[in-house]
């Protein structure tokens, strides 16, 4: 089996437009979630999101490309530019014949959808730009990427809800360890704060309408966010050979399903996806000193995640640090895993662990270190990233120092 | 704008041309307009001239409205426009 390391990061999100500028947000606490600012959010009753603030589309892309591209296309193909910018690759002749695409998403271009029903349904409109199909599809952005980047590998999209990106990342995780592709970009990217969008998960009842608070006793539930995450994963072997930086190496991957819920989660689910992924890496429970949590800020998940660090670390569990980034750059749904790996590459490379911000009470059932409020130094050997998905769909990535 | 003007207004943005640069004799192709942008260019004059074109992308020359030069998407505007008006 070949080693994988990541040599290229790159994200759009609330917190910033590069990761340098997420990096720094994440180790300064800073608080992306602000009121929404789109059509109709007088309709909502949930007002609050982490939207991305500053990315100008018409700048960034031509009128033609944007005809095409939703914005989680958009996000995406920002954040690949940064990615493979980093790790210096070009994809030409053999290399580009095998190099490929994975991500995630869950809802794709909803807001592209949104707009159309609009315009047929509200407004009366009896045609749609001709474009819609081509624009919405969950599987655009990885296209696009593929296109952009001349990659003619294996290229899709993974679609698990909250999970979608993390799932991606292990399908490209395991496609270089196989050797069935040498490098693979992957990671994910979500765009659904729009007015449909958002009205539907306030149906729910699971929305915060005030702040993201996890692990604190008195949360009260999850805040939407958007952007991308993306990340060039490569054979190890190949990335020596061309002296590429290392940002980190991706050692283990689980996936385990609940097959209880379509909502609630499992603390069983999880604690086999984490017990899975150190198992994958054939890795020493002690080892782990990071967490990057799923996190949510509600009442169930917290609970249930903690209990289960819990029971797969016994006592080891309060020795780690476990945080939700959930709480700066909002949950990024799809793309979530892919923004949070950011957080472990940060602890592994800079030895720097991401708070978790709006802690304001501690909870006996969370009672773990959950790093409230102000970024650590801390030095972990490896980091595991954590995606519980509605539906009960369970993703955990680790990572290892380079 | 007459019926003309308004639709060497439409490629000429299509195209990203200067108006002055379309003129009755010129195609779609000769202008660089792909097969997507012709499916653009028959939605924008749907919405401007509140019409529906009868065109299929894969049978384009059966469809009845010929998008090949710009005279005869004129002459086409202005048959539906009479049809439909």
């Amino acid at each position: 089996m070949k080693r994988v390391v990541i040599t290229g990061a790159g994200t759009v999100n609330a917190l910033g437009l590069s990761v340098p500028e997420t990096l720094a947000a994440m180790r300064e606490g800073v608080c992306g979630i602000r009121p929404l600012a789109f059509r109709d959010v007088e309709r909502l009753s949930i007002r609050i999101g982490a939207q991305v603030q500053g990315f100008d589309a018409d700048a960034r892309y031509t009128r033609g490309e944007l005809a095409l591209y939703d914005p989680f296309t958009q996000f995406t193909l920002s954040a690949a530019r940064e990615a493979i910018a980093q790790s210096g690759l070009t994809f030409a002749g053999d290399l580009a014949d095998r190099a490929g695409v994975v991500l995630g998403t869950a809802g794709g271009g909803i807001s592209t959808g949104d707009d159309s029903y609009r315009a047929v349904y509200a407004e009366g409109k009896n045609r749609v730009h001709p474009f819609v199909v081509p624009k919405l599809m969950n599987s655009a952005a990885a296209s696009h990427v593929s296109m952009t980047w001349n990659l003619r590998g294996p290229s899709f999209t993974v679609s698990t809800a909250c999970a979608s990106s993390n799932h991606a990342m292990g399908q490209a995780f395991s496609m270089i360890r196989s050797g069935m592709a040498p490098v693979m970009i992957t990671g994910g990217a979500e765009s659904m704060l729009c007015f449909g969008g958002v009205k539907a998960w306030e149906g729910l009842r699971v929305m915060s309408a005030d702040a993201c608070r996890p692990f604190s006793a008195n949360r009260n539930g999850m805040v939407q966010g958007e952007g991308a995450g993306v990340f060039v994963f490569e054979d190890y072997d190949y990335a020596k050979a061309r002296g590429a930086e290392i940002l980190c190496e991706v050692v283990g991957f689980a996936m385990t399903s609940d097959a209880s819920d379509i909502v609630m989660p499992s603390q069983d689910g999880a604690a086999r996806a984490m017990r899975g992924a150190l198992a994958d890496a054939g890795i020493d429970r002690e080892d782990v000193g990071y967490i990057n949590a799923h996190g949510t800020g509600t009442a169930a998940n917290d609970r249930v995640e903690c209990a289960a660090v819990t029971e797969v670390f016994g006592d080891h569990a309060k020795d780690l640090l476990i945080s939700s980034t959930k709480s700066m750059h909002g949950h990024i749904i799809g793309g979530t895993g892919a923004v949070e790996l950011l957080a472990c590459i940060m602890a592994l490379r800079d030895g720097v662990v991401a708070p978790t911000i709006g802690y304001e009470a501690p909870d006996p059932d969370c009672a773990l270190d959950v790093v409230p409020n102000v970024a650590r130094d801390a030095r972990p050997e490896v980091a595991l990233s954590n995606a519980f998905a509605f539906g009960g769909m369970n993703a955990v990535l680790a990572l290892r120092r380079a | 704008m007459n019926t003309q003007d308004q639709v060497i207004a439409i490629l000429a943005e299509q195209a990203m041309v200067a108006p002055a640069d379309v003129t009755p004799d010129s195609t779609l192709e000769g202008l660089g307009i792909d097969s997507m942008g012709a499916v653009e260019v028959i939605f924008a004059i749907e919405e401007t001239f509140d019409i529906a074109v009868p065109f299929n992308a894969n049978t384009p020359s059966e469809a009845g409205f010929d998008i090949s030069k710009v005279s005869s998407i004129v002459a086409g505007v202005e048959r539906l426009r009479a049809e439909q008006g």
